[in-house]
């Protein structure tokens, strides 16, 4: 009983996982990529967690570590790499609607700060 | 049944991989990296499952904290120097 427990868990983290690769690869722009992988990998690791700790008696604190972690920092990187794509140059934005954002900007210029090194 | 869920990580970082290798932009390919790590992540623990070890959970936790520093450094990289 408990190893189909298991097996249903795991499969089922991975299908996730699964769903997220095909999602990266089908979606047409960046950010719908990016909403892809956050939140189908995210819960695809926790469900395949789980699954180890039913499995294994030891480790479980390693695991919680592990699920906390990336619940924590997947939206994070998320967002990162999503401010950095807006305001990089060069990368195509599909929009269904008016971008509230480039107004914004436009109104309330970023202030200038130090000007980053030439890494080029 | 564990050996079918690793197969269909399998599956999942190859579909990963091709956007890696496909792009077309610096943060695409970022991003498809930082879910190669987490797929990478996910074999890790399963595969602790199926060697029933422990011990090895410890480098899914190292692994999960390297892939986000990667991704972070990335993403100043790309603000800095554009995609």
């Amino acid at each position: 009983m408990a190893d189909l427990i298991i097996g249903v868990l795991a499969i089922a983290g991975a299908l996730l996982v699964v769903l997220a690769g095909v999602g990266v690869l089908r979606f047409p722009d960046l950010y719908s990529r990016m909403h892809a992988t956050t939140k189908a990998t995210t819960l695809g690791i926790a469900l395949i967690a789980v699954a180890a700790a039913i499995a294994l008696g030891d480790g479980r604190d390693k695991l919680l570590l592990a699920v906390a972690f990336i619940v924590v920092t997947a939206p994070a990187g998320a967002h990162f790499i999503g401010r950095a794509a807006y305001r990089a140059e060069g990368i195509e934005i599909h929009l269904d609607g008016p971008d509230d954002l480039a107004s914004l900007l436009d109104e309330n210029p970023p202030p200038p700060g130090p000007v980053p090194p030439d890494i080029a | 049944m564990i050996v079918i869920a690793l197969i269909l990580l399998v599956v999942g970082g190859v579909c990963f991989l091709a956007r890696v290798v496909a792009g077309p932009s610096l943060a695409d390919r970022v991003i498809a990296l930082d879910g190669l790590v987490i797929t990478l992540v996910a074999a890790t623990i399963l595969y602790a499952v199926h060697d029933d070890s422990p011990r090895i959970v410890d480098l899914a936790v190292v692994v999960a904290v390297i892939g986000f520093v990667g991704t972070t450094a990335a993403a100043r990289f790309i603000e800095r120097r554009g995609g």
